[in-house]
């Protein structure tokens, strides 16, 4: 993996300059044992990139889905994942963390 | 993110300026901070979130904002293109370091030893006059050589670089300190520099010594205990 790759917001500014539809998800805030701290971001496109993370991998699955509809949308969302939330257990933030991640459209 | 904001927030950081994107919650309505027809509030909180290089959620006035701060890179000034040097650049760019390497010997100091890395080859006191050094710099000397090692350890002391390194033993380091007194520093300003270099981690071959190296590295920029 080269450094540019390690930073998110260029890898997603590129990939939309080279013509695909971005959506960058950000993580905003976090409670308890969340792996990755806000600011960590994950870029997704309509054709299948994806690079850096919001969690270990548990959410990840479900931030992309939310990433297409923000594309073909354009409106942001706030995901909220928590324990209380059967839709954490459901995509397996089995860590305990609780944590929102913001989903936008880029460029 | 619109285009123009995309924009501007790359122009910032390519220009290596701290920058905040702001980011109304949930809306999504974004600036870019600090700006002077920004809230007060919402600038004081931004210039704090780059000052602990920290992002996160904060409320002002019952609305909720994110505060994205992009800070520069940490820099890392290796004075020494010799072996420990090849094996620390790579590790040092994979985290995200931008790293310099100066080595007025230029038959260490090859694009061919260090690929996609800048390379100085001045004389290591004028490299880092050039360099400037500020409070997210690490200097590291790696040389041996009192002639290249004290020049860039005596410029580093007087600059606010937050991580100061010297390779060599015990006995070197002492005697290193004996020269750098005379120019001029005391005990309090020398023990910034880490000497020996690294955590003692026993390391013996060149990523070894690269690795715990960047160990202390690591634990002085978030402030282990």
């Amino acid at each position: 993996m080269s450094v540019e790759q390690l930073d998110i917001l260029s890898t997603a500014a590129a990939w939309a300059q080279a013509g695909e539809q971005v959506a960058l998800a950000t993580v905003t805030e976090t409670w308890g044992s969340s792996p990755r701290p806000p600011g960590s971001q994950l870029a997704v496109t309509v054709s299948g990139k994806m690079a850096g993370s919001v969690s270990g991998g548990c959410i990840e699955g479900a931030v992309a889905e939310a990433a297409m509809a923000t594309i073909a949308s354009g409106v942001p969302q706030l995901l909220d994942f928590g324990i209380t939330d059967e839709r954490a257990w459901e995509v397996g933030l089995a860590c305990g963390g609780k944590l929102k991640v913001f989903v936008e459209r880029l460029a | 993110m619109t285009p123009a904001l995309l924009a501007a927030l790359t122009a910032l950081r390519e220009a290596k300026e701290p920058v905040v994107v702001a980011t109304r919650l949930p809306g999504g309505e974004q600036m870019l901070l600090p700006a002077p027809e920004a809230p007060e509030a919402l600038n004081v909180a931004a210039q704090r979130a780059l000052d602990r290089d920290e992002s996160g959620t904060v409320n002002l006035e019952g609305v909720d904002w994110f505060l994205h701060a992009y800070n520069p890179k940490y820099r890392m000034i290796i004075v020494g293109a010799v072996h420990i040097a090849q094996a620390l650049v790579p590790m040092a760019a994979q985290m995200g370091l931008d790293v310099v390497v100066v080595d007025p010997r230029r038959s260490f100091a090859t694009d061919e030893r260090f690929p996609n890395v800048q390379i100085m080859t001045d004389w290591p006191d004028e490299a880092l006059d050039a360099l400037a050094p500020d409070a997210r710099t690490a200097i590291i000397t790696l040389t041996h050589d009192p002639k290249l090692d004290d020049p860039a350890l005596d410029r580093a002391l007087r600059s606010k670089a937050f991580y100061i390194g010297a390779l060599g033993s015990r006995r070197t380091h002492a005697r290193r300190l004996d020269r750098l007194r005379e120019l001029g520093h005391d005990d309090a300003a020398m023990a910034r520099i880490k000497g020996p270099v690294g955590l003692n981690i026993a390391a013996v071959t060149a990523p070894e010594i690269a690795v715990s190296i960047l160990a202390e590295f690591v634990a002085k920029r978030r402030n282990a205990a």
